[in-house]
């Protein structure tokens, strides 16, 4: 072998070595956050939490998986199988795969593409997939409510969603991640994007199907919506999948508008980077489980309503104003 | 109202028609209508005027009632009883079975009751659901449990209990215990017959299963469902996410209170009357002890008076709390019921230190309460007053000012006060449309005439405004508690009058006659004088009523029930069609029932 192919090689390894870690410390991260949000739920509403298993509770999350992992995993017989089967897995590596095109710091990160953030939007556009398969295959009334919610919720928000970022987009002329990172050195896109960002985090959190837009799932009115005949090991997974979606919607909102790495003395000290980055999602994190904690849950029809007659005109507003200033 | 007290006078036992009675504005407009003939007047305990007519005349009656001039717009209370083993009936028409009707004018302020005398041989009356809407369910209850037919009646089927069910309960002939019966065995047949009996047939209802070109959708809402509240079922029919129309479906937590009342002590039956709204803890004892004390003929001192004013209120406060919570997180907002649960705590913490009991205290007694408030009962409660309000504004500040949660409750399940009238609502759910019905203050009974308290009313009657309702009256609760901790009178905590229960004790081994009824009332429990007596008051959830007949035994011939949320459930039909599903959650939420106080 030549020294070419084996330096090839090693790169090859060293980026699938990199993946890995990624891989895994996102699901590690999505799983502890359900711990974490759990605690701060708790803190928020005058409560305890779970406080019992391990140092303040910090074993609950592997009692809360052997627990999943040998509850019976009950197909009932009236569903579609091979659907049924299939929505948790889309459920999960929809988002998952999302983060491939998440920049985390100036050298880690699974791949650059250059379409990243048309990349995310059909992942999202895939994720919900999971949520019509599964409504549909339960053969259940409330199911196929929720699923019918999650569809004309998709459809609503992701027609802004996308809108919301093309500010960014013809700032920078890129629609590479890293790019926009890098774009962001100096000042952060949510000063001058800031009614993109409130665009696009109002579409996150329907993204990630989260209080306010849990509608899918509306325990007080659909029971749990479209995940009601899942159990076991299925539903775990439907569950991972949407702490999974709030820490990348988190991750997109930092590497979009937060800067990602970047943060004072990341000249001189090169490794801040990481916890730059990480401290910037955790915060948004943090904002997902206080919306849930302080909100109530808007009307089907309001939310529609909302997507359509007040989201949509904002993020195009941006998008004229900013098209505007760039080409002055 | 200032009525004579007619029990005494010595027309009660001619029987014969007479004038008794006159003296009531609607009974002299009766018989100017229908002359004195149609009517036996019949005096009672409770003072309320009662009329017998005939059956033939009875629809005419109750026409001319609601369509007097001041109408008799609501239709209370409508049940039977099984006459034929009863002995004490003097005055009153020979009958197996009565059916009575209860009436109240708004603007009269005042009630009536007419009866109807049925033969066992020939169980049939005409059907008033065009008179009141609010008659159907309560003439299905009748059919169901005691077998009488309502003519022209839409549904006339079982409503408490299943359609394959044998036999009427509420009838005298009917088994009372479970020992009676033979040992029950759920076989696969038998099982099968339930499931069949539970199935929801659209067309029985009057409905389409679809279009042209469209099928319907019919969601099965409960009996297990996160948001009905207890064991209430449902039926949508839906087209997409609209309601067309509904169904709901009662009966799942029938205990058969009345029936039970049949065979407990006036006594011992305090604590069945704790379970009736079981948020409603000591509210409940109040209308039937004070029914029995009208029977007795017991005047309870005014400390007596005072405390249960003030343990009523508390259970309002608490009762209204837990509705908040549940309404809040009805709409989706999970966190604040945690902080009302504290709260809660801190009401249970004084009633736990006074009562000995949490939810269920079953603690005031026939002429008293079961022991003197405790010492240091004042800082308990001052601590609890000096708690609340803070809370309660900053639950108005953080969750009800929420642009959300207005958006999902205002004008959402609209009703007018005519409407509320016509279905038997009452509570809070009538006082949103605009109407300051609040028998406290229309009909004081335990002396909330001495209380300065406001009856909260808002206008729009929407699930909103029944939330900003019950809110102010946790406040106007405070205040009477402020008043009852302030003023409470010293004296005894019980009547001294032999038929408290348990009796008076001091002198049993001083005097014979004193030692025999107190072994007798503590054994068999208190023999209560025939008569009948009905009261009604403003529980946490509406109008209650305990409607008491005594035929001078330990036990009660019959008890009547009449609950608040029976009557506000069968409204939802006409307030809900058109609607989508998530505001009918939000319209159960802002209705704040409780099975048991449905079913019974």
């Amino acid at each position: 072998m030549t020294d070419e192919t084996i330096n090839m090689l090693l790169a090859v390894g060293l980026a699938i070595l990199k993946s890995v870690v990624i891989l895994l410390v996102v699901v590690a991260f999505s799983a502890i956050t359900i711990f974490i949000e759990r605690r701060m739920l708790a803190l928020w509403q005058d409560r305890y939490g779970p406080n019992r298993v391990g140092w303040q509770g910090v074993l609950q999350l592997v009692a809360d998986m052997l627990k999943m992992f040998f509850k019976e995993d009950w197909t009932p017989p009236f569903v579609d199988k091979l659907i049924f089967w299939l929505a948790p897995a889309i459920a999960m590596s929809a988002l998952l795969i999302s983060f491939a095109v998440v920049p985390i710091t100036p050298e880690w990160g699974v791949v650059d593409l250059d379409i990243g953030i048309l990349f995310f939007f059909a992942m999202a556009g895939l994720a919900v997939y999971a949520i019509m398969f599964a409504g549909w295959s339960s053969n259940n009334k409330y199911s196929l409510l929720g699923g019918i919610r999650a569809a004309a919720q998709t459809l609503s928000y992701e027609v802004f969603m996308g809108i919301s970022l093309m500010g960014i987009v013809a700032i920078t002329g890129s629609f590479s991640l890293r790019d926009i990172v890098e774009a962001q050195k100096d000042g952060w896109f949510i000063f001058p994007q800031i009614i993109g960002f409130l665009t696009f985090i109002t579409a996150g959190f329907a993204v990630a199907h989260r209080t306010p837009f849990d509608l899918p799932e509306a325990e007080q009115e659909l029971v749990a919506g479209y995940q009601t005949e899942y159990s076991g090991l299925k539903w775990g997974m439907f569950y991972v999948g949407e702490y999974i979606g709030v820490v990348l919607v988190s991750s997109l909102l930092t590497v979009l508008f937060c800067g990602g790495w970047y943060g004072p003395f990341i000249d001189v000290l090169p490794w801040l980077a990481f916890p730059y980055f990480a401290i910037k999602v955790f915060f948004f994190v943090s904002l997902f489980i206080l919306v849930r904690a302080s909100l109530p849950r808007p009307r089907y029809d309001q939310v529609m309503a909302a997507g359509w007659k007040f989201m949509l005109p904002l993020s195009l507003l941006n998008l004229i104003v900013t098209a505007a200033v760039v080409l002055m | 109202m200032a009525i004579p007290n007619m029990a005494d006078t010595a027309n009660a036992t001619t029987g014969a028609p007479s004038v008794v009675g006159t003296e009531h504005a609607i009974v002299r407009e009766l018989y100017q209508r229908f002359g004195e003939g149609a009517f036996v007047f019949q005096t009672n305990r409770d003072r309320l005027p009662t009329l017998w007519v005939e059956r033939s005349q009875l629809v005419a009656v109750l026409k001319f009632l609601r369509e007097a001039p001041k109408p008799y717009v609501m239709l209370l209370d409508l049940s039977a009883i099984d006459e034929r083993l009863r002995q004490h009936r003097e005055g009153q028409p020979k009958s197996d079975f009565t059916v009575f009707y209860h009436l109240v004018s708004i603007e009269r302020n005042s009630d009536v009751r007419i009866k109807v005398a049925l033969s066992e041989s020939d169980l049939n009356l005409p059907t008033i659901i065009s008179i009141w809407p609010n008659a159907n369910w309560y003439e299905r209850e009748v059919f169901d449990l005691f077998g009488i037919k309502f003519e022209g009646h839409p549904h006339m089927q079982r409503i408490l209990l299943p359609r394959y069910w044998e036999g009427h309960p509420l009838r005298k002939d009917y088994p009372a215990r479970a020992t009676e019966f033979d040992p029950f065995m759920l076989n696969d047949a038998r099982q099968d017959e339930a499931e069949q009996a539970l199935d929801f047939k659209p067309e029985e209802w009057g409905m389409k299963r679809g279009r042209a070109d469209e099928d319907f959708m019919f969601l099965n809402l409960g009996p297990n469902h996160p948001s009905a509240h207890g064991a209430f079922r449902i039926v949508l029919q839906l087209d997409g996410e609209e309601i067309l129309d509904c169904v709901p479906e009662i009966g799942y937590h029938h205990r058969g209170a009345e029936k039970m009342a049949e065979r407990q002590s006036w006594h011992s039956y305090i604590p069945y009357t704790d379970r009736i709204d079981y948020l409603g803890g000591v509210m409940n004892n109040l209308p039937y002890v004070l029914a029995v004390e009208k029977l007795a003929g017991i005047e309870v001192p005014d400390r007596v008076k005072t405390i249960r004013v003030m343990m009523a209120e508390f259970f309002r406060i608490s009762s209204h709390l837990l509705f908040l919570g549940t309404y809040i997180i009805d709409v989706g907002a999970m966190t604040p019921i945690f902080y009302m649960f504290t709260d809660r705590q801190k009401a249970y913490d004084v009633i736990e230190a006074v009562t000995g009991f949490r939810m269920h205290p079953a603690w005031y007694r026939i002429g008293g309460v079961a022991h003197d408030l405790p010492n240091g009962w004042d800082r308990l409660v001052r601590d609890f007053l000096d708690w609340m309000p803070k809370r309660l504004a900053s639950y108005e500040k953080a969750a009800l000012k929420n642009g959300i949660l207005r958006s999902r409750t205002i004008g959402v399940a609209q009703y007018n006060t005519e409407e509320a009238l016509a279905w038997g609502t009452t509570g809070p759910g009538l006082r949103a449309t605009g109407l300051a019905w609040d028998l406290r203050k229309v009909r004081p009974y335990s002396g909330y005439e001495n209380f300065e308290f406001d009856v909260p009313v808002r206008d729009n009657g929407d699930a909103y405004d029944r939330c900003l309702v019950r809110i102010e009256e946790i406040r106007q609760s405070l205040r009477i508690i402020r008043q009852c901790l302030d003023n409470m009178p010293a004296g005894p905590y019980k009547a001294d009058h032999p038929l408290t229960c348990p009796p008076p004790k001091e002198r049993t081994l001083k005097d014979i006659e004193t030692l025999i009824t107190h072994f007798l009332g503590v054994t068999w429990g208190p023999v209560m004088p025939e008569g009948e007596a009905l009261q009604m008051i403003e529980a946490t959830k509406g109008v209650n009523s305990y409607y008491l007949f005594s035929d001078r035994s330990t036990m009660s011939y019959r008890t009547r029930i009449r609950t608040p949320s029976f009557a506000h459930l069968q409204q939802i039909p006409s307030v809900i069609r058109g609607s989508m599903i998530a505001d009918m959650i939000a319209y159960l939420a802002s209705i704040d029932f409780v099975m048991a106080d449905v079913d019974r």
